[in-house]
This record gives C-alpha cells, sequence and structure tokens, in this order.
C-alpha cells in the first residue's frame, strides 16, 4: 500500500507538534478577503506582530462589493468601511490586494486559480469555507476562522489534526444535460450533509478523469456542503496543461520540474483510504434542492419526496423545510415557479458556466416577472465572457450582466431576495434567509439549470431544451 | 489563557439539526470590522419567525450551556457564529455532532463544544424547559454533563479536549514559538525552492 495524495501533502508540510497533540502545518499559500481578515489584522495590531511572510498572502474583494454602481465611497457605509479597512491593512502590514481598478480582482476562489497562484501539492488556505475549491488542483485547501487567519498571517502555520480520507469514485458519463453541479449534488444527497465529517474527500473515476479544471472546481467546492472541510483531485495532465503560462505558475524549465512534482503526488492505483464509495454515473440527472440544505434535493423528473422516506430522526428537519420552502411533498419538481434567476459565486461562475448558461439562454427571453442577473467570477471571466458575445446573449434574452463579486449567493451586497421569493440559484447555500431575504428562498442548480428556469419561469429539464 | 475544565450554569434548549452558521448570524451582520455587538443578532432571523425562539425566552436569558442537536454549526466558516453565541452569553455547547470549521473555531475561543447520544440530550433539553435555571455542568476532565440527579457522558477530541483543560486553546503563542521550523519546513517544500 502507498499513501495517498492526502497524506504525501500532509506530511511534506508538518512543522511539528503542539502540546496539545495537534500538529502545526505550513501553510503554501494564504488568500484573504475583506469579511473575515480585518479583526484578524486587529488581533495583530493588538499584540504587535508582522506578517511572516507577506508574499503569501494574497488579497480580493469580494463579498461585500456592489455589483452595479462601484463608484466609492459605497451607497453601503459599512461595505465602504470594510472595503478601506482592507485597504490600509494590506497597505500596512504588506500584502497584495486585488482592487476594484484590477482587472484581476474577483471571488477569492476564482481569482487563485485564474492566476496560478493554486498548483498541485500545496497547502493552501483562507477565512471561507469554499477554499475547498482549490482542491481541485490536488492539494490541500481548508477553510478557517478569523482566529486562524491572524495565526497564518503571523506564523504562516495554523494547528490542525490530520484528516480521514475517502475516495469517491464516480464512474461511467455523465449524460448531456447533467454538469458538475449536478454531480456534486447527488454526492451530497449520498452521503449527507455531515457524511464528510473528519475526512478529506478525494474525488477520482472516469467522471473526473474527464472533467476540466473548472468542473472539478464546481465538485471540490461542495465538498464542505457534504461536511468535507477539503476535497480534492488528483492532479493529471488536465492539471498541467491549466496551469501552463499562468501569470503565477511557474515559467520554462521550472514548469516542466513542476509538473513532474505535481504528477508524482497523485494518489497510486495501490494508495490506501479510510473508506471509498462508488457512484455510477448513470444515476445521476439534473438535479435540483427543494429544501434548506444542500442534500435535500431530487433528480429534476422526480417527484419531492414524501416525509416517511427519511429515516424517522430526520423527519422533523423535513417537515420544516417543506413549511419553510412552502412546497409540497410527493409534488413533481419541475414546473415550481421561479421569481429570481441567480448565475454567480465560486461555485459556478467560470467561463463555461457562462458558456453553458448561453447556450440555453440564446435566442430566448426570461419570462416575464423574473429577475435573472449573471454575476461573473472575476473581471477576467467577464472580459472572456464579453469577447465571446456572451454579454449580449445574455442581455438580449433579459438577464443582467454585472461585475464581479459574490453578489446573491450570500447577499452581503445590494443584490438580495425580497420577501418570499424563490430563486433558482447556481451558487451553494439553500440555507433558510442565504439570499438576503430572512424568509427568501433557493432552489440550487446548474447554471444551464438557471438559464432553463429562467426563460420557462420555473423549474426546467434542461435536457429538452438542448439539442 | 485560562484553563477551561469546568463549564456550569443554566441551558439554553435548541434541538434543532443541521443548524447552519447563516442561521447563528445572518450574513448582513458580518458587514463589520470588529465582533462586538453580534451578540445581540445571534439567531435573528429565527427569532424574527419564531416567536418562542429561546434566544428570546426571558427563561433562558442567562443561558450559558447551548443544547442542540446533529451537525451544529454547518456551512460558512465564519468565526462570527461563535463569536455571537459567546457574546449573547453561550460558554459551552453541547450537541449531536459539530461541523468542524465551527467546532475549531469554538475550540479557539475557549468555548467547549461537547457531543452527546441523541436521546440523551432530549431528556437534558426537556429538562432545562421543565426548570430553566436547571444547572448544568460540562465536565472536560471527567467528560460527563451533568444536571439534577443525572450524569451523562460526552465526548470531544482528545486535541481540543488537552488544549482547553490546559489553557493552551489559543494556538498563536505557541505556533509563534516555532519560528525556526518553520523556516526550516518552508525552504524543504519543492514549490519554495524553485522545484529544484
Amino acid at each position: 500500500m502507498t499513501q495517498n495524495l492526502f497524506n504525501k501533502v500532509y506530511d511534506q508540510h508538518v512543522v511539528g507538534q503542539l502540546a496539545s497533540g495537534q500538529d502545526q502545518i505550513f501553510v503554501g499559500r494564504h488568500l484573504i478577503h475583506e469579511v473575515t481578515s480585518p479583526q484578524a489584522f486587529e488581533m495583530l495590531r493588538e499584540r504587535g506582530l508582522k506578517v511572516m511572510f507577506p508574499e503569501r498572502t494574497l488579497a480580493t474583494v469580494d463579498h461585500i462589493i456592489p455589483t452595479d454602481d462601484q463608484a466609492r465611497p459605497f451607497v453601503d457605509l459599512l461595505a465602504e468601511q470594510m472595503m478601506s479597512a482592507i485597504e490600509v491593512n494590506c497597505a500596512e502590514f504588506g500584502v497584495e490586494l486585488l482592487k476594484l481598478d484590477d482587472q484581476r480582482q474577483g471571488i477569492v476562489h476564482v481569482v487563485g486559480p485564474e492566476q496560478g497562484l493554486t498548483q498541485p501539492g500545496i497547502t493552501l488556505v483562507c477565512g471561507d469555507s469554499h477554499t475547498s475549491t482549490h482542491g481541485a488542483f490536488g492539494n490541500i485547501s481548508l477553510g478557517i476562522g478569523t482566529s486562524q487567519v491572524a495565526q497564518v498571517l503571523a506564523t504562516q502555520t495554523l494547528a490542525m489534526k490530520r484528516l480521514e480520507v475517502r475516495r469517491i469514485e464516480v464512474n461511467g458519463t455523465l449524460a448531456s444535460g447533467v454538469f458538475a453541479k449536478d454531480v456534486a449534488l447527488h454526492i451530497i444527497r449520498v452521503l449527507g450533509v455531515e457524511g464528510g465529517v473528519g475526512y478529506a474527500y478525494e474525488y477520482a473515476g472516469t467522471v473526473f478523469d474527464a472533467m476540466d479544471m473548472e468542473e472539478r472546481m464546481t465538485v471540490c467546492n461542495m465538498s464542505i456542503e457534504g461536511g468535507a472541510r477539503c476535497g480534492y483531485v488528483n492532479p493529471d495532465e488536465t492539471t498541467v496543461e491549466y496551469l501552463r503560462g499562468r501569470p503565477l505558475s511557474p515559467q520554462g524549465e521550472e514548469f516542466e520540474r513542476a509538473a513532474e512534482w505535481w504528477l508524482s503526488l497523485a494518489s497510486g492505483p495501490d494508495a490506501e483510504f479510510d473508506d471509498v464509495i462508488k457512484i455510477d454515473a448513470a444515476d445521476i440527472e439534473p438535479t435540483v434542492t427543494w429544501g434548506i440544505n444542500p442534500a435535500q434535493s431530487v433528480g429534476v423528473s422526480k417527484a419531492i419526496p414524501a416525509v416517511s422516506e427519511f429515516p424517522e430522526h430526520e423527519q422533523v428537519g423535513v417537515q420544516e423545510a417543506l413549511e419553510f420552502m412552502d412546497i409540497q411533498a410527493e409534488a413533481p419538481i419541475a414546473g415550481l415557479k421561479i421569481d429570481v434567476a441567480f448565475i454567480g459565486s465560486c461555485t459556478n461562475s467560470r467561463i463555461s458556466d457562462l458558456r453553458e448558461a448561453a447556450a440555453v439562454a440564446k435566442g430566448n427571453q426570461v419570462a416575464d416577472g423574473v429577475r435573472a442577473l449573471i454575476v461573473p467570477g472575476s473581471q477576467l471571466v467577464r472580459q472572456q465572457a464579453e469577447s465571446e458575445g456572451l454579454d449580449k446573449v445574455f442581455t438580449e434574452a433579459g438577464f443582467e450582466w454585472r461585475s464581479a463579486g459574490c453578489s446573491m449567493c450570500l447577499a452581503m451586497n445590494p443584490d438580495k431576495l425580497q420577501g418570499r421569493e424563490i430563486s433558482a440559484s447556481s451558487s451553494n447555500r439553500n440555507f433558510k434567509g442565504r439570499q438576503g431575504s430572512p424568509t427568501g428562498r433557493t432552489l440550487l442548480m446548474s447554471p444551464a439549470m438557471v438559464a432553463a428556469a429562467a426563460v420557462n419561469g420555473c423549474v426546467t429539464d434542461v435536457r429538452n431544451m438542448l439539442g | 489563557m485560562s484553563e477551561v475544565k469546568q463549564i456550569t450554569g443554566a441551558g439554553v434548549p435548541l434541538f434543532l439539526d443541521d443548524i447552519d452558521t447563516d442561521r447563528i448570524i445572518p450574513a448582513r451582520f458580518l458587514r463589520c470590522v470588529s465582533f462586538d455587538g453580534l451578540g445581540e443578532h445571534a439567531f435573528e432571523d429565527d427569532r424574527k419567525q419564531d416567536t418562542n425562539h429561546p434566544f428570546d425566552d426571558e427563561r433562558f436569558a442567562n443561558g450559558k450551556v447551548l443544547v442542540s442537536g446533529r451537525n451544529f454549526g454547518c456551512g460558512s466558516s465564519r468565526e462570527h457564529a461563535p463569536q455571537s453565541l459567546m457574546r449573547w452569553g453561550i460558554q459551552a455547547v453541547i450537541a449531536e455532532s459539530f461541523a468542524e470549521i465551527f467546532f475549531g473555531n469554538c475550540t479557539g475561543l475557549g468555548i467547549p463544544a461537547v457531543c452527546a447520544d441523541r436521546e440523551e440530550l432530549k431528556k437534558l433539553a426537556a429538562a432545562i424547559e421543565a426548570q430553566p435555571d436547571l444547572e448544568v455542568t460540562v465536565d472536560l476532565e471527567a467528560l460527563q454533563v451533568r444536571y439534577g440527579d443525572t450524569a451523562i457522558s460526552c465526548t470531544t477530541t482528545e486535541e481540543a479536549r488537552s488544549a482547553l483543560v490546559s489553557g493552551q486553546w489559543d494556538f498563536l503563542g505557541q505556533l509563534l514559538a516555532e519560528q525556526p521550523a518553520i523556516r526550516s519546513t518552508a525552504a524543504s517544500l519543492p514549490y519554495l525552492s524553485n522545484f529544484a
């Protein structure tokens, strides 16, 4: 038996063991944003500390920034205060910040890979649970709290306990109209929202072998929704080719040496795992959530399950979800009316997501009464989409074309649901109140499914709209 | 840092599963540069929709020990969630299970997060409902939760228990002490030495 990727990378980053038993782990790359960093910098000031490796941290702004009028000062003075705080903190502590006037600005989990910062074999942390996204490159990428952000700034390390590793193999071929998002939602439904606690997920099998990097990022991004703090895909030629030529990738001969090392990290055929799960790609349909956690989902051709189909201990939660969503058990999910369509977030706001949505939107019109937003994940994604004419496809179909940010995924900026609105969303969480209205409702699905819902005004099987 | 061996106080029963950190502290309250003032907004949206929410119930206003269900603290990594609970007055959380990032954030704030059997938690929540001033003790040395005449066993990770009991739950000082080892690990990493 040989070591899996997680353990190889973990071992290389162990600095030592703390008295309480945790390992001290070196952090190769640290990403910060305006929401979870101000208190961390304050902790450094209180203790008179500096940033130990300022060049290992990169800052961007994404959560609070408006995606329409971005003139400073922001209309929301609290958002303006946070923006000013990260500008002052990064300047004072010597950390590079991608501001709004920098075309590299965007959602932290879109920017890292796009710049070539996210690489195989590293450890990467960020004060954001969707840091698991970066695991698509074959590394250990973890979300952390603000006290840990301070620890990483001051020491480039954090205290942690080694995770167990569960290999999730998805074999077969995804049917047309079935996307990476559907794979993620399917896995979460099968294993549950806390099934991954204590595990790193290794995603493998022919479905992941065939995926491009953006698709892998979508699935790794949702690892945390299944309880796993990190998820990864073993590096392969797809990984290497994605990284070739990116601004922060190694260049020239160094790149070839890097690629050799990256590929050597992959779990071998005899690698050891703490658990193995196998899933058949043929079982995965376009998937839509009907409840208030990301495991409460169903294939679009199916009915919302009956309460009695759940184990007894889950039934109270299922009943709570049905009441909050105000939907009927055993009714079909297709045809459920929506008020808002949102395509964006660190899960699904990359160029391939926008292409898939545009293919559905093209030549159609957003249904009457539906408010539809496209929020690219970064300014570079936005530029790329514009160079392909996707912005025109969307605006001609009646979608709003916005600037980069987290936007209505968590609605810390002005993009919010109102009252009881229902949103078809390409984001990652359908929690109560997640999209900005305490009583607002969210249906998670792939970007193509959101586009299909937008033009039909209701949940629609995108397979019926693709040629 | 102070040693955290035992927390004793009144309980707050919130026996629900999958309470996510967006519910504990809705995202709009994250528009801040300090954790001060988050206590009053804990569970704000749940409280508006449920007039019987325990965080609004005078009987539990002095509660220190929160009792909840499965997968408590799932979702966002926001440390604002345990910060808001702590500032509301919570000093320990007992649940069937915890999401991992939330659990780590609690430990780093000196808040014990311990797991107990579901049926026992239901009984505990009912006992608190029946007698809101009932004293509940979370004992990290004995790994027990005690109330009235009842003692139930609880679990947590050995690392968290050890850090809390020994008063070493603020890791910053310990991590800082290892600067030479940190630099030596950095120097050994291929990606910090041109992959040579």
